[in-house]
């Protein structure tokens, strides 16, 4: 079995929680517990039938306002996958919690409603999605009950997103008519929708290809944290541990040690206690080198082979995700897996129009949920790699350095 | 190259060691929260393969409600024991003590709540700077909505309306001098994930896991141990079942399920024929209110 990660994105009152309340309701991963729960909750709220969306609200000001603040994970399996869903909130205000549903996503189910077709917080997730290379796009048309089931209306719809996808070079989008409320192509084809032809939504759940992000190609292996036992008898022990989050390392590899430049051999590879000839991604080991080289948290081994880059200026695509305005000389931290470098902006290029997806140059300063192209001077060199080649070496944030708090998403070009 | 793909409880192993191992780079003074629950005895599972042959870079540490199951107590000190790891105990009976709280009152009178304040002094105490914890996103859905890092100011408090954007497998770690980061490593397990990885890994679990004989109380359709904890009446239904706990927490406010189950296979196939979630058949106090475990996160509690 293997795990499909997934967010819902769409508008306020686009469905989204009817949506997962529904693909877990009709597939059975309700317990009766949870169902009389909410049934006692739609009571309370004097509506008629049970409202799917109470199962995912889980906050007490999201019941009251009836909206998604932050992203809830909820899980479930079916015989061929275990999924877990990203229900991320739909509010501008709250696009910060969409990006961090969205950056651990295989796949993006983004809802509109039938009647208002592409909106402008249509834009601005299908830009999400595509800055932050989802691989897999499902456009599901909601509420297709509203619109007497029809198909024009679907088409029409179709079409202007295929224009948007394309616009954005989405890949992989797929579509779908459903009715989140009624169930009409959730787990089971809908009469209503005969004229569909294509899977029903979990069906296409199920059998969208994954991994397809797991790569077997480049090995980076960020050390996370050294292991030196010093007693007695391990006295000589020094292993890296860290997650090699992609390529394969094997027994005897020549490695580099960045950004410092030290080569060294692989002598062996522990997993899990155990020794190992290879370690691949995305598995978490101990690593040892032949040389007695300075290693420490922070540093990248690959193979000398195939090194990343290694700079100190880098270009990304930002998604600022606080109040607090950017401006060229701002400083910041950086992170970048493991490595916490003292970042500055150099400059802001230019800013993505959301609506005409225009870029607009000479900008001043970038506010919240905006979307930029920026250049990133860094106090000492980042082996790092294109996003869009290797999304797991070129995912960066941004901290600030007084607050702590977690400001921008980067995703280096 | 299909050999080289983990499987599900792969995959979930290595995020979870690689969140063990962010908390050890990232942290002066972590601290490993231990309940001899099925959950902690996972994550110090984990915490064996993302550590040895070295020692843990943190103790583990028990808040001890005074209300605990004597098996789970007996486990935690045998394992502590087995691994030549540190375990500090900290007793709700001495907070209640020395900060003259009011111990709660009633048939099932739960310390639960009081953890908070003997969490909150235990980590004032040491100086943690983050706490790992083994809470689940499916157990409950306030626990659906928690960050991996969850940041909590001086006075433990979890504000949901303001959590850090988290992005990517990269977790920020740092926080102004007094907060501490509650970090969860297995916050994307299921409770199937967690039966399934013990089965494949053979961990061993207190005995109260597993079928046994026990007096238990009928109460609201919910079996409650019999013990010095809780207020017996004479109107009260008292008898002898085969029984299980499918999670262990305090005597007071943890109920039993009835069972024949006496191997893993067994509560594996239980579980997945279960109509009922585990807090919902198991937990007493998470029935108070729908907010009850949003309200105690926000004051401080796990």
């Amino acid at each position: 079995m293997d795990i499909l990660r997934f967010i819902t994105a769409g508008s306020v009152d686009d469905g989204k929680s009817t949506l997962i309340g529904r693909l877990l309701y009709d597939s059975k991963s309700i317990m009766i517990d949870q169902l009389e729960a909410i049934e006692k909750q739609s009571r309370n709220r004097e509506e008629g039938d049970i409202d799917l969306a109470l199962l995912t609200d889980g906050l007490r000001a999201e019941r009251e306002q009836g909206i998604t603040i932050d992203v809830a994970y909820k899980y479930f399996s079916t015989p061929k996958r275990k999924f877990i869903i990203a229900d991320a909130p739909g509010h501008v205000q709250y696009t910060r919690n969409m990006v961090t549903g969205a950056s651990n996503a295989d796949l993006i189910i983004i809802l509109v409603d039938a009647r208002n077709g592409v909106i402008e917080q249509t834009r601005r997730h299908s830009i999400i999605a595509s800055l932050l290379r989802i691989p897999n796009v499902i456009v599901a048309v909601n509420k297709m009950d509203m619109v007497d089931y029809s198909q024009d209306v679907y088409n029409n719809i179709v079409i202007d997103y295929a224009a948007l996808a394309s616009g954005l070079g989405l890949q992989n989008v797929q579509y779908i008519p459903i009715s989140a409320l009624n169930g009409d192509n959730i787990v089971e084809r809908s009469a209503a929708l005969d004229w569909y032809e294509g899977d029903s939504l979990l069906s296409i759940l199920e059998e969208v290809e994954t991994g397809r992000e797991v790569d077997l190609l480049h090995a980076r292996f960020p050390v996370q944290y050294v292991i030196r036992p010093q007693t007695e008898d391990l006295h000589d022990y020094r292993g890296y541990a860290g997650k090699l989050v992609s390529g394969i390392l094997r027994k005897g590899d020549a490695v580099t040690v960045l950004p410092s430049g030290l080569q060294s051999r692989i002598s062996s590879i522990e997993s899990g206690g155990v020794e190992a000839e290879l370690a691949f991604a995305p598995q978490s080991i101990i690593v040892h080198l032949a040389d007695d080289v300075d290693v420490s948290r922070g540093d990248t081994i690959v193979l000398s082979s195939d090194e990343p880059k290694l700079s100190n200026e880098i270009e990304v695509n930002l998604c600022w995700m606080t109040q607090k305005q950017l401006t060229p000389g701002s400083r910041y931290l950086l992170q970048l897996n493991s490595r916490v470098v003292k970042a500055v902006v150099k400059e802001i290029q230019y800013k993505l129009d959301v609506h005409t997806l225009e870029k607009q140059y000479g900008q001043e300063n970038l506010g919240l949920n905006d979307m930029a192209r920026v250049t990133l001077k860094t106090a000492s060199p980042l082996a790092y790699d294109r996003y869009a080649d290797l999304r797991v070496n070129g995912g960066a944030i941004l901290i600030d350095e007084t607050s702590h708090v977690t400001v921008g998403a980067c995703m280096i070009q | 190259m299909s050999q080289y793909r983990l499987d599900h409880l792969e995959q979930l192993e290595s995020e979870a060691i690689h969140i063990l191992r962010e908390v050890a780079g990232q942290f002066e003074k972590p601290a490993l929260l231990f309940s001899g629950g099925k959950d902690s005895i996972t994550l110090v599972h984990l915490a064996l393969k993302a550590f040895r042959p070295g020692k843990f870079p943190f103790p583990l540490v028990h808040i001890d409600t005074g209300h605990n199951f004597q098996e789970a107590l007996d486990f935690r000190d045998a394992l502590a024991e087995q691994i030549g790891e540190k375990l500090i105990v900290r007793k709700v009976e001495d907070t209640i003590r020395t900060q003259q709280l009011q111990e709660p009152k009633g048939k099932f009178a739960s310390r639960n709540a009081l953890q908070t304040f003997t969490l909150l002094d235990t980590i004032q105490e040491f100086g943690f700077d983050a706490c790992i914890g083994g809470a689940r996103r499916d157990e409950e859905k306030a626990r659906a909505k928690e960050r991996i890092f969850s940041v909590r100011d001086e006075f433990g408090q979890w504000d949901p309306k303001l959590q850090r954007p988290e992005l990517w497998n990269t977790y920020n770690g740092r926080i102004s001098k007094g907060e501490n980061v509650r970090a969860f490593p297995i916050s994307n397990w299921t409770e199937l994930d967690i039966w399934n990885y013990i089965r494949r890994e053979n961990i061993a679990l207190p005995s109260i896991y597993f079928a046994h004989d026990r007096e238990v109380l009928e109460h609201e359709g919910q079996l409650v141990a019999v013990s010095e904890f809780i207020r017996i009446e004479p109107e009260d239904r008292i008898s002898t079942r085969r029984v299980r706990y499918r999670t262990v927490g305090d005597m007071t406010c943890t109920a039993a399920v009835e069972s024949d189950a006496v191997s893993i296979d067994d509560i594996i196939r239980e579980i997945v024929a279960t109509k009922t979630s585990e807090r919902g058949e198991t937990r007493i106090d998470d029935k108070v209110s729908e907010a009850a475990m949003e309200d105690r996160k926000k004051s401080g509690y796990f």
